[in-house]
């Protein structure tokens, strides 16, 4: 991996921010095709299955089997909302703990029943209220992810609108990450993000092409391996069109991975998500002291001359940079 | 007539000798504060420690041996808010003197060997991106390879956002070797301290088969500005802390820093990894597992270090232990 794998050197120019958050606002769309748009689309015989057996159904997140051409499938995705109404209902696809507790339930299934699991992926993030807190959202995201690590069938994840945090991640770690064009994906919203680094909600144009979340940046980081052109002016206008092409890129990921063995599947999903990131190896000074030998320990122990002193157990001070173990 | 010596005698102590106490307001003598493990000693509130501290604190003094050290960010977006990432790295290298957020190494807790990853709050709060990410991740796997236990103590704000994605990736990259402890047998303790937020606690801090909260620590899913901006709610007082998430049965004990050492010890006497056979993960019982496993009867720990733990007896909070396999 290259050192800066999208080179600048200095902020990105008005064009690329402004090209940041169009694509931003075509994710967002009120009239970008949601999973229950594209699923009947896609899919036939979907069955949409409730609840997390816990608490409650989390409308935020929807789910069931269903089946491509003849091949069965679980299907797994948020819900936003297309009006005022219905995004209060989807609480606009932003899931609560329950939600996730309910794609795992639906994921263990599918790995009962060998069948492959499809995602979609469009949320501006997990809920983040008290009662999200409450019910242990970070639990719920963390634990969705392992499963989704070591779980023994393929898992296809497309970005279909706003890949937002970890609330997108819960259902996104994948073997084939597929994204539409303009969908976008990201660590914190481009609001979020803006918020803290620029103190600045007015920001969040600037934070949206500092963070190279559109698709096509996705794809260059490696984090998406396919982008899917959408028709015309964006998926909102033709939303058949944008099924169609989806369609085919999921059967193609899934016939790709139908041959793999579980055991194949999960060391490629680990060495996938094993590679990611960008880390040096600086070179260190040799000849760091270890005091491992049986001489020196004791030397320690009994202060006898020349041997290193005993770190002092009482160096609290938060400042202190005088010990081995800071890998200076 | 005064008598003036000819050295200077201390009038007043100088004013970083003492540490205010943000939750109690107290000044504190910073001497007091240190012997007492950064604890207030008025109302307890826990101090933030670094990793040095946190490594006197937990471990067999001299034991730590620290991995990877030499892995340091890139900046893999060119990223440019005020100031450019790196300069942003450079200023918490200088100011922490370490190379990231987090450290991962070998060291043992009363003779037991363990993998243990700790966090540095100070370097840039503690945010992971691709190194912390690559280092716990290290962190579990050298548990695994070793067969030993794996603990994470964590202070982290989140994911890294200079880093985009790839920093969120790192939940996944953190999160996988989990998968393939449970499968191995290894036991894996988190440990949350003041602050355990965003994508560290939506990864591997949440997933500890044992999870220890320091007392009144902040805990949670979303940072205070992310919530507000976003529900427009503020979170009720006292939502977040380590008590809350214990009555609400996301972690497993409050522990006060005093004990902390103990409890993990005790812990590990009882969270042992499992023989080969006993683990049924088909593989063969090499020279090496038959090895580790006579030192693990002989109440030793597992390879080099055999024997030669002489320092532990110096730390006297389990007179005994160390024989009592």
């Amino acid at each position: 991996m290259s050192e800066m794998l999208l080179s600048t050197g200095g902020p990105p120019s008005a064009e690329a921010v402004a090209a940041a958050w169009h694509r931003v606002q075509l994710a967002r769309h009120p009239a970008r095709p949601r999973t229950l748009d594209l699923v009947p689309r896609i899919f036939s015989d979907f069955t949409e299955l409730h609840g997390d057996r816990g608490f409650r159904d989390d409308p935020a997140l929807v789910g069931g089997p269903a089946l491509l051409d003849a091949r069965p499938v679980m299907v797994i995705g948020h819900q936003k909302g297309s009006d005022t109404e219905s995004n209060i209902f989807r609480n606009f696809g932003s899931a609560h703990p329950e939600g996730f507790r309910k794609a795992q339930r639906l994921m263990r299934l599918a790995e009962k029943l060998r069948i492959p699991v499809v995602t979609f992926l469009d949320t501006a993030g997990a809920f983040p209220g008290p009662a999200a807190e409450e019910r242990g959202q970070a639990q719920a995201i963390a634990s969705s992810v392992k499963l989704m690590t070591g779980l023994r069938v393929p898992i296809v994840v497309a970005i279909v609108g706003e890949g937002g945090s970890g609330g997108a991640l819960a259902i996104g770690v994948g073997d084939v990450v597929l994204a539409l064009e303009n969908a976008v994906y990201a660590v914190i919203s481009p609001e979020g993000c803006a918020a803290i680094l620029w103190r600045s909600p007015e920001a969040a144009p600037q934070a949206a092409a500092a963070m190279r979340m559109t698709a096509a940046d996705q794809l260059a980081l490696g984090v998406v391996d396919q982008v899917i052109e959408e028709p015309g002016d964006g998926a909102h206008a033709d939303h058949d069109a944008t099924a169609r092409r989806l369609k085919a890129a999921i059967g193609a990921a899934l016939d790709r991975l139908a041959e793999a063995s579980p055991e194949a599947l999960l060391a490629n999903r680990y060495a996938r998500l094993r590679s990611i990131g960008l880390v040096r190896e600086a070179q260190l000074p040799v000849g760091e002291p270890e005091p491992a030998t049986l001489f020196e320990r004791l030397g320690q122990l009994l202060n006898l001359p020349g041997a290193q002193r005993r770190p002092a157990g009482t160096g609290w001070s938060g400042d202190d940079e005088d010990e081995s173990e800071g890998g200076a | 007539m005064r008598v003036k010596f000819p050295f200077t005698r201390r009038t007043a102590a100088p004013a970083d000798a003492w540490t205010k106490c943000p939750d109690c307001e107290q000044q504190i003598f910073n001497k007091q504060l240190e012997r007492n493990l950064r604890v207030c000693p008025n109302c307890a509130h826990h101090f933030r420690l670094g990793v040095r501290e946190r490594i006197g604190l937990l471990l067999d003094a001299g034991s730590f041996v620290e991995r990877d050290a030499g892995l340091e960010s890139g900046d893999p977006l060119g990223f440019h808010d005020q100031r450019p990432y790196p300069d942003r790295l450079e200023a918490s290298r200088i100011k922490t003197g370490l190379r990231d957020a987090a450290v991962w190494g070998i060291g043992s807790i009363e003779r037991r060997r363990v993998a243990i990853g700790l966090f540095d709050f100070r370097f840039m709060g503690g945010s992971m991106g691709s190194v912390v990410g690559e280092k716990i991740a290290r962190c579990f796997e050298g548990a695994l390879a070793e067969r030993i236990p794996a603990i994470v103590v964590s202070a982290s704000g989140g994911a890294r956002m200079q880093e985009g994605t790839l920093s969120l990736l790192q939940l996944a990259k953190t999160t996988a070797p989990l998968v393939r402890l449970d499968a191995a047998g290894i036991p894996y303790i988190s440990v949350l301290t003041d602050p355990t937020t965003g994508g560290v606690f939506a990864s591997f801090a949440s997933l500890g088969d044992v999870v220890i909260a320091e007392p009144r620590a902040l805990i949670g899913f979303a940072g205070a500005r992310v919530a507000s901006g976003t529900v427009g709610e503020e979170m009720p007082e006292g939502f977040q802390r380590s008590e809350f998430l214990l009555e609400h049965g996301f972690v497993d004990l409050v522990t006060p820093r005093a004990e902390l050492r103990a409890t993990i010890a005790r812990l590990l006497r009882t969270l042992r990894v499992p023989s080969d056979v006993e683990a049924g993960d088909g593989r063969a019982k090499g020279p090496i597992g038959v090895l580790s496993g006579i030192a693990e009867r002989l109440g030793g720990v597992v390879g080099e270090r055999i024997g030669i733990d002489v320092e532990a007896r110096g730390r006297g909070d389990a007179p005994g232990e160390g024989s009592s396999r």
